[in-house]
């Protein structure tokens, strides 16, 4: 798996950082692209002069350590947070002009699930149905496969509350492929997932067939061996 | 099912299985009759005293709800929820101040009945009062709405919200109270300007539900 670093996370970008794209990936229209993306929260500057290319299909790993700015990078590419400055682009919607076209269009997986605790895993994903405007009769059926998938049939109708970190990532990890994104925004997916857990979540949110992957993680290991491209920040 | 709906019927289910704000809600309101029971020591109310009494119960019961209306939202991702999903972010809004509106009736259902036993000797003024408090709950849900979402973003939203609505709210309190005040008057229901306070109650509602709908997209940005 080829493997290299894009561009630091911190200062202007390094001339020369990034390698010259290859001819497949000039070929496809970025589904990412970066230029000077800056973000800062009051007096902190969390990212500085980000460059970033990544073809559609592409899988990429962002690793660094905490407070890096990985988690920040990812709620700008969802359009989740306003970048202070730079140009960002996602699957062709200029951000944050066009934040509208990009909604339904993104499988994000914050650091912390989007599931009510109060509502089942079930009543979680036909909710998230509704939002995605997935019909009833279409949304059942995938709901049903995503949870026989990642292995929660027999706990669908508990609450989240009483779920353990680990069924509530996989919950999570199902609402965010229940829309069949183009683009995958994953924070840290492997988090508090044993290692049949990882197995299940994994062809869930792969990347290939036109399917974008970005994954956040604080250190090197399956995410970097399964990315394209790997960026570290910080 | 549609976005609103869906969110709406999320907020029912979740209330009916927590019961986390009505419950509060109705013994705040029975609680405060109570304490005017024996504060004003009087058996019998009506006219200006009685709507007096009932309409800021009403009020400060609703503030209950409409502080907790986001805390789902803020502690559990579903303000990012709606912002991810292809959705009009108005229809949280939508859902949000229906929710609020239904939270009003129930605890109105419960409450109202208990102050005409506690206080009033004749009824007869209830029924055209209801369409006076429908139309509150209407104002009070929308701007209720809006103001929770600005205080959701804040670190001091608990003193925030009431400091914002209740200011706001000075002029629905006026004409659901000047309402009340013939509606439930010694003798019967006198109807001279119940049209005047009718009108004024739907402008209110009117104004906020448009400043909901024209600010919300805004409010839930970062």
């Amino acid at each position: 798996m080829m493997e290299r670093t894009v561009v630091g996370g911190q200062g202007p970008p390094a001339e020369g950082s990034r390698a010259a794209p290859s001819e497949a990936e000039r070929a496809l229209e970025p589904a990412i692209e970066l230029v000077g993306l800056r973000k800062d929260f009051g007096d902190r500057t969390a990212l500085e002069g980000l460059d970033l290319r990544v073809g559609q299909g592409a899988s990429l790993a962002v690793l660094g350590p905490n407070g890096s700015g990985k988690s920040t990078l990812l709620r700008i590419l969802a359009g989740l947070l306003r970048p202070s400055g730079g140009e960002v682009s996602v699957l062709g919607c200029s951000l944050p002009k066009e934040t509208h076209r990009l909604r339904g269009r993104v499988g994000y997986l914050g650091h912390e699930p989007l599931l009510y605790r109060d509502l089942s895993p079930r009543e979680n994903l036909q909710l998230a149905a509704a939002l995605h405007g997935i019909e009833p009769n279409t949304a059942g059926p995938r709901i049903d496969a995503l949870l026989a998938a990642v292995g929660m049939r027999n706990r669908e109708n508990d609450r989240v509350a009483e779920l353990s970190a680990g069924m509530k990532q996989r919950i999570d990890i199902c609402r965010a492929a229940l829309h069949e994104p183009e683009l995958f925004l994953l924070d840290e997916p492997d988090a508090h997932l044993d290692a049949e857990a990882r197995r299940r979540i994994a062809p869930l949110v792969a990347a290939g067939n036109g399917t974008t992957r970005v994954v956040v993680s604080h250190e090197r290991g399956a995410v970097t061996e399964a990315a394209d491209f790997v960026l570290e920040l910080g | 099912m549609t976005a609103f709906a869906a969110l709406l019927s999320k907020d029912l289910r979740v209330e009916l299985r927590t019961l986390r704000s009505l419950p509060a809600m109705a013994l705040f309101a029975v609680t405060a009759f109570v304490i005017f029971r024996f504060g004003l020591d009087r058996t019998s109310l009506d006219g200006e005293l009685a709507a007096g009494v009932l309409v800021p119960t009403l009020l400060f019961a609703a503030l209950l709800a409409i502080n907790r209306l986001f805390v789902a939202e803020r502690e559990e991702g579903g303000f990012d929820l709606v912002r991810l999903a292809p959705v009009d972010r108005t229809v949280l809004f939508a859902a949000k101040a229906s929710a609020l509106v239904i939270y009003l009736v129930v605890l109105e259902l419960i409450a109202v009945p208990i102050f005409a036993l506690f206080f009033l000797d004749s009824a007869s003024g209830l029924l055209p009062f209801a369409l006076v408090l429908l139309l509150a709950n209407i104002g009070l849900a929308a701007t209720g709405t809006v103001i929770s979402t600005i205080a959701t973003m804040s670190s001091a939203r608990d003193l925030l919200a009431p400091l914002i609505l209740l200011p706001l709210l000075v002029p629905l309190v006026i004409a659901a109270a000047g309402a009340g005040e013939h509606l439930l008057a010694e003798g019967g229901p006198d109807y001279g300007r119940f049209g005047t306070w009718l009108g004024l109650l739907g402008l209110y509602d009117l104004i906020f539900l448009l400043v909901g709908y024209a600010t919300f997209d805004f409010l839930l940005d970062d």
